[in-house]
C-alpha cells in the first residue's frame, strides 16, 4: 500500500527524522519547565544552535563538532535568559520573547557569509545487516546518530525525573520554590542548570535543522519549530514519553504535507504548509479543554520568579 | 531526674539579627536542656521565626553565638543543622503538594534510603508515634493535620536531638492537638528536646517545661509556664494589660443572609469542594465559622463574595437571590467581604492605598461616574479609613506592601466596614496581627454588628470566635455543621464539629 | 557581594530613568558589536541615531520616514501594552497586522474600479475587523478552553503568512500584473490610497490614528475604571476577581483592541507606504512593537517616544546599511539587545542593590 507513491517504511523513517529538532528542543524545555521556569526563547536558542552548529561544522569539517557547537550556541543564549530571570528577576515571558527576537537577528548577522554553502554530511550509523531487515531495517536501523541520541535523551530525562534524587529535587523546585528553599536547596542554581540544559538541547535541535534536515543556512531556518516544541510540552502534559508522541505526530504531519506538495496534490501549497501550525493549535485546544488533569500536571511554580527575601 | 539536672543541649548567647528597617532579634539568649520542652512565646512580629531560622541554618546571625552539646554551632545551611541533630517542622511552605508523602520525606533528608525502604520506615515510625500516614498518597490530597504529620515524621526519621516546632497547633482540631501532645511528650521522655513556638498560652502551660518570652526581638522574661497564670504570660508577651472587647447586644432582627444547600466545586488546585452548606445570619448577629485550614474556608468566602457563582437561590440577601451575581452586584446588594490573604487578594501589593480603596469601594462609595474614576473621592475615602481605623502609614499614596501586616489588615477590614454594609463576611480577621491591632479589629466588627449588620467571621482561632460570635459552626471537609449558640459549648463538642482527629480513630465527619 | 533588596514602594524616578539607561547601555554594547563587525562604532551610532534627523544630505528624505515607520509601531504597541499590563500575552500582532492588510485591501479591491468617498472608510473598518477577528481566535480559545494565548497567537502568525502568500499569488493578484505576484497598487488608486496628508512630513491617516490612540489609551489608563481593572488583573489577578473584574471579559477586550489596532496598522501600511499585498509585505512590525511596548514601559506616552526611537533605528539602520555596509540583521540584533538591557535594568525600579556581606539566604 502506498500513500501518494511513498512507501510506509520511508514515510515512517522520514517522520522520525523530521521530528528530531522539535523532539530535542521539547525534551530540553520540559526539563526547564519541570524546574518551574518558562523559557519562551526556544525558537531563538534553536536558531542560534542552527547557525553556531553550521559554522562549526563548516569550519572544522566535522558534523560531530558541529552539533557540539550548536549545543554551545543554544546554551550560551540560554545563559542570558538565566541571568536575567534568575538573578535580575526579569519577567520570564518578556525575556523569552527577547531571546527569540535577539536570536533571530544575531543568527542572521553571523550567518551572512554562510548562505549557500553545503555543510559536511552526517552519515547514518552503520548498523550492518540490521539495516537490511525488511521494513524494520528502514524504519529503525537506518538513521544518523542524532536520531538515536534524541531517543536516548527522552529515555534519559524520563529516568532522571522518575528515579534519581536530583530529578526529585528538580521537580520539587518546580512545585514550590519556597518550600525547596526552606529545606535548604539552592533554587536559583538548580534552575540555572535546567535552563542551560534546555538551551543546549534546543541548540542541538537547531543544529540538526541546518546540518541534516535542510541542510544549509538561510535566515529564519527554524521556521517556528521552537514554538511548536513549546506547544508539544503542553500537549505532553510535562511527561517525557508523551513529548516523543507529540514530536512524531508533528513530524508525521510535516512529512505528509511535504509529500503531498511533492505529489502535486490539488490543495494549494500555502494551505498545506500552514497545516502543521493549525494542527498544533488544534492539539493544544484539545489538551487544554480536557481541564483538570493536564492543568494539574503543570508545575505549580511555572513562570514565577524566586527571590529569597528573609 | 528533674529537667534542671539534665545536661545542656543548646545554648544561644547574644544573638542579634537586623534587617533593613527592623531589628528582628536583639541580644537574645536562652538555653535548652536535653528532653526539655521549651516554649518560645511571643506575639506576631516578636522575632520568633527569625530566631529559629538561625538555629536551623536558614538565616545567619549578625552577632552572637550558639553552642550545641558544648561544641560551637554555626550552621551555614539547613543540611548542616540536620546533620547536627536539629530538625524543624515548619508552619508553612515546606511541602510539595504534587509529590507523594515518601518523596516529600526524602526531600527533607540528607541521605534518604531507596524509596521502597523509606516507605517501610515511614510506616514503622508513624505507627510507633501514633501518627498514621500512607507513604504513597499525594500530599495535596491530605488534610492540614496529616500534612503536619508528614513534616514531623520527616524529622523523626533523622533521629533529632532538638525538634523545632513553629506554631504547630494552628492547623489542628482540639482532638488532634491532644494526639500531637502525646507524641511530643513521648519524644521528650525519650530525650529529644523540643523548641515549641506559639502564642497560645494554655497550650504552653499544658505542655512546656520552660518558656522564653520575646517582645520586639528582645527577651523580656523567662517563666515556668506551669507555675504562671495565662494572664501573667499574656502581659509579659504583650507588654500591656489587655481589655477584652466590649460587647453591646443588639436586638436580633430578621434574617439578612441566607445560604441554602450550597454545593460548589473548588477553583483552587487541591482545594475543597463545598457540600450542602446551609446557614442563616440575622441582623445584628455574628456567626463564627471555625475549622482547620483547608476545609473549605477559602471556597466559602469566594462563594459569598461573588467570586465564585452558584445557582441564584442558593445565596440570598434580604430575601433576594444573589447566588449568580458577581462581586460588584453583591456589593450593591449590601454585602462586603474581606478575604484572608491581604496581599494579592484583598489588596494589590504594588498599588497605593488610594487605588486599593477604590478596589472594593468603587460601587458603594460611588467613586465612578459613567466609568470615569473620581480620584479625589477615592483619596478622601482612603484618608477616612486611615483615620477611623488608626492605620499607621506615612500617607495614602504609599504602596500597600509597605504597610506592616497589622496595619494593612486594619486598612482592609476598615475599607469593608466603612461601606455601611448590611452583610459582612470576613475570613481570618486577625491572622498574623499583633494583639493591639487584633483587639481593635474585633471591636470594630462588634460595633458593626451592634449597628445592625449581619456578620460572618471565618477563623481558625477558636478563642477569637468564642469571644465575638453569637452562634458557632465549623467547616469540615467542605461541610458546615449546624450552627449552635456559643453559650454552653464545650471544647470537646467544638472539636467534634471540626471533625475530631482527621484520619484517626474518630469518624471522619459526624454532621 | 551584591544583594537585592525589595523597595517598599516602586521608585518613580527609576521607572522613568530605566528606558534611558537601557538605551545608553545598548548603544555601548551595540557599538562593541559594530566594532567586531569591523565598523567604526562611533560613526555607526552617529549614522543610526543622528544622521537621519540632522544630516543635511539625508534628513529631507529620512525625517518624514520617521512618522511613516513610527505610526504602525505605536499603533500596534499601544494595543499590546493593554494586554501586557493585564497579563494577557498577545504576541501574534504580526499575524493580525497581515490579516488587517488583507481584509482592508480585499474590501476595496472587491469593488474596483468603483470610485467613491465611502470606500476608504469602509476599508479602514474592514482592516480593523480583520485584525480583530484574527485576534479573537486565541482570545476565544483562551476563554472557552483555557488554551495558552501566547502559543496560539504566535502560531497563527505562520498561518497568516501563508494566507498572505496565497492572496498575493491567488485571489488578490493583480489581473493586469503580467502574472507577477502581488495585488494592484492601492496607493495609486485614488479612492483607496492612504496618502501623505501634509507634504514632506510623512503624516498619513495611520499616523493620525496612532496619535489619537495614544491620547485615548492615556485617558483609559489614567481616568477610566476599565484601565484600572486592566492594571489590577495584571498585578494581582485574584484581587481583580475580588474587585469584580471578569477575567474572560478582559481577555476578549484586550485581545480585541490589540488585534483591531494591529489590523488598522496593517491596512494603513498596505494602502500607503507598502502599496500592495505582496509576499514580502510583512516586515516584522508586529514583533518590533513588542519591544516598543516594553521600551515605553507600557505607558502610552512612553510608547509614543519609544515608537519614534525604534523608527529611528530602522531608518538609521537602512542608512548605515547604505553608507557603511552594516548588515540589516545587525539592526535586528541591536533591537533585541535593547529589550535585554531594558529587562535587566527594570529591576532597579523595584529593588535596591546593596553591597552586603555574604549571607546564606
Amino acid at each position: 500500500m502506498d500513500f501518494f507513491g511513498i512507501t510506509p517504511s520511508v514515510l515512517i523513517a522520514s517522520l522520525i527524522v523530521a521530528s528530531v529538532p522539535i523532539l530535542m528542543a521539547a525534551i530540553g524545555e520540559l526539563v526547564v519547565e519541570r524546574a518551574g521556569v518558562l523559557n519562551l526563547g526556544v525558537e531563538g536558542m534553536m536558531i542560534m544552535g542552527a547557525i553556531c552548529g553550521f559554522i562549526t561544522a563548516v569550519e572544522t569539517g566535522s558534523p560531530v563538532l558541529g552539533f557540539l557547537g550548536g549545543a554551545a550556541g543554544g546554551a550560551a543564549l540560554s545563559l542570558i535568559f538565566g541571568f536575567l530571570t534568575q538573578y535580575l528577576l526579569a519577567n520570564q515571558v518578556a525575556t523569552g520573547l527577547a531571546l527569540t527576537l535577539f536570536g533571530l537577528g544575531l543568527s542572521s548577522l553571523i550567518g551572512q557569509s554562510y548562505v549557500g554553502i553545503k555543510p559536511p554530511p552526517t552519515q547514518p550509523v552503520p548498523l550492518g545487516p540490521l539495516a537490511d531487515i525488511p521494513f524494520i531495517g528502514r524504519v529503525v536501523f537506518s538513521h544518523d546518530w542524532m536520531v538515536y541520541a534524541s531517543l536516548a535523551a527522552v529515555a534519559g530525562v524520563w529516568a532522571f525525573l522518575r528515579y534519581s534524587r536530583a530529578g526529585l529535587i528538580l521537580r520539587a523546585v518546580g512545585e514550590s520554590h519556597d518550600a525547596a528553599h526552606a529545606l535548604g536547596y539552592k533554587v536559583v542554581r538548580i534552575r540555572l542548570l535546567a535552563i542551560v540544559f534546555g538551551g543546549a538541547l534546543a541548540g542541538l535541535g537547531g543544529a540538526y535543522v541546518s546540518l541534516v534536515r535542510v541542510p544549509q543556512w538561510t535566515d529564519g531556518i527554524t521556521a517556528g519549530a521552537g514554538w511548536i516544541a513549546l506547544a508539544i510540552v503542553v500537549f505532553a502534559s510535562w511527561r517525557p514519553w508523551r513529548v516523543l508522541l507529540g514530536a512524531w505526530l508533528f513530524g508525521g504531519i510535516s512529512v505528509l504535507q511535504l509529500n503531498l506538495q511533492a505529489a502535486g496534490a490539488r490543495i494549494p501549497v500555502e494551505y498545506l504548509s500552514m497545516s502543521p501550525y493549525l494542527i498544533t493549535i488544534l492539539v493544544l485546544v484539545i489538551m487544554s479543554s480536557g481541564r483538570g488533569r493536564a492543568a494539574l500536571n503543570a508545575p505549580a511554580a511555572l513562570g514565577q520568579n524566586f527571590h529569597a527575601s528573609r | 531526674m528533674t529537667i534542671a539536672d539534665r545536661p545542656e543541649l543548646l545554648s544561644v548567647q547574644g544573638i542579634t539579627k537586623a534587617y533593613p528597617g527592623v531589628v528582628a532579634n536583639s541580644d537574645v539568649s536562652f538555653t535548652i536542656r536535653e528532653g526539655e520542652v521549651h516554649a518560645l512565646l511571643g506575639e506576631n512580629g516578636a522575632g520568633k521565626s527569625t530566631l529559629v531560622k538561625m538555629i536551623f541554618g536558614l538565616v545567619k546571625p549578625d552577632a552572637g553565638q550558639m553552642r550545641l552539646r558544648g561544641a560551637d554551632y554555626a550552621p551555614q545551611k539547613p543540611g548542616q543543622a540536620r546533620a547536627a541533630g536539629v530538625a524543624m517542622v515548619f508552619q508553612h511552605f515546606s511541602l510539595f503538594e504534587a509529590l507523594n508523602v515518601a518523596e516529600n520525606v526524602a526531600l527533607g533528608m540528607e541521605n534518604p534510603p531507596p524509596m521502597r525502604e523509606l516507605a517501610a520506615r515511614i510506616r514503622a515510625v508513624s505507627e510507633e508515634y501514633g501518627l498514621p500516614l500512607d507513604p504513597g498518597r499525594m500530599v495535596g490530597d491530605l488534610s492540614a493535620g496529616e500534612r503536619q504529620r508528614v513534616e514531623i515524621i520527616r524529622c523523626l526519621l533523622q533521629d533529632p536531638k532538638l525538634l523545632i516546632m513553629d506554631e504547630p497547633t494552628s492547623v489542628l482540631t482540639p482532638q488532634e492537638v491532644e494526639i500531637l501532645f502525646k507524641t511530643l511528650r513521648q519524644l521528650s521522655a525519650e530525650g529529644t528536646a523540643i523548641l515549641y513556638i506559639s502564642h497560645k498560652l494554655e497550650e504552653i502551660r499544658n505542655l512546656c517545661d520552660a518558656a522564653t518570652i520575646l517582645r520586639r526581638g528582645k527577651v523580656v522574661g523567662t517563666a515556668d509556664p506551669k507555675a504562671t497564670t495565662a494572664r501573667e504570660l499574656a502581659e509579659l508577651m504583650v507588654g500591656t494589660t489587655l481589655t477584652p472587647p466590649e460587647r453591646r447586644r443588639a436586638d436580633r432582627g430578621e434574617v439578612v443572609l441566607g445560604v441554602s444547600d450550597l454545593t460548589l466545586a473548588s477553583p483552587i488546585p487541591f482545594g475543597t469542594e463545598l457540600k450542602n452548606v446551609s446557614f442563616t445570619v440575622a441582623k445584628g448577629e455574628i456567626l463564627g465559622i471555625a475549622g482547620v485550614a483547608g476545609n473549605g474556608q477559602d471556597e466559602l468566602l469566594l462563594a459569598l463574595s461573588g467570586e465564585l457563582r452558584a445557582p441564584a437561590d442558593r445565596v440570598r440577601i434580604n430575601g433576594q437571590p444573589v447566588g449568580d451575581l458577581g462581586p460588584e452586584a453583591r456589593r450593591r446588594a449590601g454585602l462586603v467581604a474581606a478575604p484572608e490573604e491581604r496581599l494579592g487578594h484583598a489588596a494589590v501589593p504594588d498599588m497605593s492605598l488610594v487605588e486599593n480603596a477604590l478596589l472594593s469601594g468603587a460601587v458603594r462609595k460611588g467613586l465612578t461616574q459613567r466609568g470615569f474614576i473620581d480620584w479625589a473621592g477615592a483619596e478622601a475615602f482612603a484618608a477616612q479609613i486611615v483615620k477611623d481605623f488608626d492605620v499607621r502609614t506615612p500617607g495614602t499614596h504609599v504602596a500597600a506592601r509597605a504597610l506592616s501586616g497589622g496595619n494593612l489588615q486594619k486598612f482592609v477590614v476598615g475599607r469593608e466596614l466603612s461601606q455601611d454594609p448590611s452583610v459582612i463576611v470576613i475570613n481570618q480577621p486577625t491572622w498574623g496581627v499583633d494583639a493591639a491591632a487584633a483587639a481593635a479589629i474585633r471591636q470594630a466588627i462588634l460595633d458593626r454588628a451592634a449597628a445592625g449588620a449581619a456578620v460572618v467571621v471565618i477563623s481558625q482561632d477558636l478563642d477569637e470566635l468564642l469571644e465575638i460570635s453569637d452562634n458557632f459552626a465549623a467547616l469540615n471537609e467542605g461541610r458546615l455543621s449546624r450552627p449552635r449558640p456559643v453559650e454552653g459549648l464545650t471544647i470537646d463538642q467544638i472539636g467534634l464539629m471540626m471533625g475530631g482527629a482527621h484520619g484517626m480513630e474518630v469518624a471522619h465527619h459526624g454532621a | 557581594m551584591l544583594r537585592l533588596e525589595k523597595r517598599p514602594s516602586p521608585s518613580r524616578a527609576w521607572t522613568i530613568a530605566t528606558p534611558v539607561v537601557a538605551v545608553i547601555l545598548t548603544m555601548v554594547a551595540g557599538g562593541i558589536m559594530f566594532a567586531m563587525l569591523g565598523k567604526d562604532p562611533v560613526e555607526a551610532i552617529r549614522t543610526i541615531f543622528w544622521d537621519p534627523l540632522f544630516n543635511a544630505q539625508f534628513a529631507a528624505y529620512s525625517r518624514p520616514q520617521l512618522l511613516v515607520k513610527a505610526g504602525p509601531l505605536i499603533l500596534i504597541a499601544l494595543g499590546l501594552s493593554l494586554g501586557f499590563r493585564a497579563g494577557i500575552w498577545n504576541i501574534g500582532a504580526e499575524g493580525q497586522y497581515i490579516m488587517g492588510a488583507i481584509f482592508g485591501a480585499a474590501a476595496g479591491l472587491a469593488v474596483y474600479p468603483v470610485e467613491s468617498r465611502l470606500i476608504f472608510p469602509v476599508m479602514i473598518i474592514a482592516g480593523g475587523l480583520g485584525g480583530f477577528l484574527w485576534a479573537m481566535i486565541p482570545a476565544i480559545l483562551k476563554t472557552h478552553f483555557r488554551t495558552n494565548e501566547i502559543l496560539v497567537s504566535l502560531l497563527l502568525v505562520y498561518v497568516a503568512q501563508n494566507i498572505l502568500s496565497s492572496m498575493a499569488l491567488g485571489a488578490l493578484r493583480n489581473p493586469e500584473g503580467g502574472g507577477f505576484p502581488g495585488s494592484r497598487n492601492l496607493s495609486q488608486i485614488p479612492a483607496m490610497a492612504n496618502t501623505e496628508l501634509v507634504a514632506g512630513t510623512g503624516m498619513h491617516w495611520g499616523v493620525v490614528v496612532a496619535f489619537v490612540a495614544v491620547i485615548a489609551a492615556y485617558i483609559l489608563l489614567q481616568r477610566h475604571i476599565l484601565g484600572f481593572q486592566i492594571k489590577l488583573a495584571g498585578q494581582a489577578p485574584r484581587a481583580a476577581r475580588f474587585a469584580g473584574v471578569s477575567p474572560n471579559r478582559l481577555v476578549i477586550l484586550c485581545m480585541g483592541i490589540s488585534g483591531a489596532l494591529a489590523g488598522l496598522a496593517g491596512f494603513f501600511e498596505v494602502s500607503g507606504p507598502a502599496g500592495q499585498i505582496s509576499i514580502d509585505f510583512a516586515t516584522g512590525y508586529g514583533f518590533t512593537a513588542i519591544i516598543v511596548a516594553f521600551l515605553g514601559r507600557l505607558n502610552p506616552l512612553g510608547i509614543l517616544l519609544a515608537g519614534l526611537l525604534m523608527a529611528l533605528t530602522y531608518i538609521g539602520g537602512e542608512l548605515a546599511q547604505f553608507m557603511l555596509g552594516l548588515p540589516s540583521a545587525a539592526i535586528q540584533a541591536f533591537q533585541g539587545m535593547l529589550l535585554f538591557f531594558l529587562l535587566a535594568v527594570d529591576l532597579l525600579s523595584n529593588y535596591r542593590i546593596r553591597l552586603a556581606r555574604k549571607e546564606i539566604a
